[in-house]
């Protein structure tokens, strides 16, 4: 089974992204229609049955959390995050440049389903190419009237990693700092100027187009079964094929790197790969034989996470990647609260010391308790997701980290 | 060249538009200057402070003057591992400047960035905002040949 299994994709170069007639002739537009015939508690039945989970990375169930917004309130709204900001991800922006109307049609779904008219797609400041095409697209949607009542803006970011968190996405919409919110109130609740608010990734909206128009059975039967549907997933460093694929999510890691990857550049071994972006775990090559699965990679103690697949090969070395990424995340700490702030800056301090061959045993063990501290302390994701890159790279590279002592 | 005060009129009454109508100046000014700052503050009715709290919390808007090509280089891990630090060393040696500094005339500015989402061919950089990839030490007189 080394096949990709396109649906979000399927018709990648063949359509034009931006042309919301071109979608209807390949069959787009009518999940909403038929989304618009139901009932809407039973449209978010149908979603939660088809077993949808986010594509962010964080999994939850997607009709799940439509089904948390409160009825009562007249304005509600809808937010796509299309702020991927994980380092060797790009799969929100291929999954906008080939299919950008799945993504309308996606979230006016949602819209009807929690009673909203209003939607933003917060896009990051690194995609202005992304912005114009979302901004024609939804102008083309809307002359079609495929949209109806059903409303876009497009908002653009200004290079913050943290504005991937949903709370912090949600203030930045508003013109603040994206510093993210304490929860509870979940946006759920209270989101988007204190209404009820779904947050959403860009990949979770574009598989309700499918799902209603194929059905939520079609979509559980999809791959793993507590993770149904596809994954588009990008491959990068070491790999002969550096691109993106849709597969199945019980599709193995091992064949996505030597079956679609190509294998290992250059024909070398492989030292360690690591998924989800640079918050994922580093995983040896003893388990390689995992499906990419949101629970599959948890049981291995890694994440699938936004996707990303970063192969390193047998002559890179692993203290120097994981010193980058420590600079990376003391770089995009947003600095509110204390265990991220202070916990990204010393863990880019200590990894250097070691790095530069200055280290000894203590800062190991220092580490490892600095690293607990942040998982237990901090406030966002980001503080939470910062050491594993270090504790996973502790528990199956520890040599490396060893020969580098003083 | 916008006005920087028309620029804001036309965001004003866009709720949360600061962060677009900051957008709009830089894609004007290259950066904010601080009498947009203080009219921005004044618009979107808070205080200098926050506005300028909101202009200096992400790092694509600048409340420093900068050049008319604004040179990033991507130092995430994908790019890191496919040898950014060689390509960096080149730009800086090109231009005769150090990162976060602008060259004499006023034509370029070099700054870091992390991942800008182009990952199929390592390492990246972007110049306003356009992403260059697969580039190498030795393509860097030419790429900057290009920016007239």
């Amino acid at each position: 089974m080394a096949q990709e299994y396109r649906v979000l994709l399927e018709y990648a170069d063949k359509i034009n992204p931006e042309s919301a007639s071109d979608y209807i002739k390949v069959g787009g537009y009518k999940g909403l229609e038929k989304a618009r015939s139901m009932n809407p508690k039973d449209l978010t039945e149908e979603v939660k049955k088809s077993g949808l989970r986010g594509r962010g990375g964080a999994g939850f169930n997607a009709g799940m959390k439509w089904s948390f917004v409160p009825q009562y309130p007249e304005t509600k709204y809808v937010v796509c995050n299309l702020d991927e900001g994980e380092p060797g991800t790009y799969k929100d922006r291929i999954i906008c440049q080939k299919n950008a109307q799945a993504l309308l049609e996606g979230m006016a779904i949602c819209g009807y389903a929690i009673g909203s008219n209003q939607g933003y797609i917060y896009c990051r400041g690194e995609y202005p190419f992304v912005v114009e095409l979302l901004k024609n697209a939804i102008g083309n949607a809307k002359e079609s009237g495929a949209l109806g009542e059903f409303n876009i803006e497009v908002r653009m970011g200004a290079g913050a990693y943290v504005c991937g968190e949903e709370t912090a996405l949600i203030e930045s919409i508003e013109g603040h700092r994206g510093e993210p919110r304490f929860k509870p109130p979940f946006p759920g609740v209270e989101g988007l100027w204190r209404m009820p608010t779904v947050v959403n990734n860009v990949e979770t909206f574009a598989c309700l187009p499918f799902i209603l128009t194929k059905g939520a059975e079609w979509f559980a039967g999809i791959g793993a079964k507590s993770y149904p549907g596809t994954k588009v997933l990008t491959l990068t460093g070491d790999i002969e094929n550096a691109t993106y694929f849709e597969v199945p999510t019980d599709y193995l890691l091992r064949d996505v790197i030597y079956e679609l990857g190509g294998g290992v550049k250059g024909g070398k071994k492989l030292k360690a790969v690591q998924v989800g972006g640079t918050s994922g775990a580093f995983i040896p090559p003893q388990n390689l034989d995992t499906p990419i699965d949101f629970d599959s990679m948890g049981a291995i103690g890694a994440a699938l996470g936004s996707g990303a697949v970063f192969v390193m090969d047998e002559t890179r070395d692993i203290v120097d990647i994981v010193n980058r990424i420590a600079k990376f995340f003391e770089h995009e700490s947003c600095g509110q609260c204390t265990p991220c702030r202070e916990g990204t800056f010393h863990c880019k301090e200590i990894m250097e010391k070691i790095n530069n061959g200055r280290g000894s045993l203590k800062d190991i063990e220092n580490l490892k308790v600095l690293t607990r501290v942040m998982v237990k302390a901090s406030l966002c994701g980001l503080g939470q997701a910062a050491p594993i890159p270090i504790t996973s790279t502790l528990t199956h590279f520890e040599y490396e980290y060893l020969r580098k002592l003083m | 060249m916008a006005n920087y005060m028309d620029i804001i009129a036309s965001c004003k009454d866009k709720p949360g538009g600061i962060i677009e109508a900051y957008h709009a100046i830089q894609k004007e000014y290259n950066y904010i200057p601080e009498e947009a700052l203080k009219e921005a503050a004044r618009a979107f009715k808070v205080s200098e402070a926050q506005a300028f709290g909101v202009a200096t919390f992400y790092s694509y808007l600048s409340v420093e003057k900068r050049g008319k090509y604004i040179i990033r280089m991507c130092e995430s891990a994908p790019c890191h591992v496919a040898g950014a630090d060689e390509v960096l060393k080149a730009l800086e040696a090109s231009l005769g400047i150090k990162v976060g500094e602008t060259t004499a005339d006023g034509k370029f500015t070099l700054e870091l960035t992390e991942c800008v989402g182009q990952c199929q061919a390592t390492p990246v950089l972007t110049i306003n905002s356009e992403p260059i990839f697969g580039i190498k030490p030795e393509m860097v007189p030419e790429i900057l040949a290009k920016c007239k």
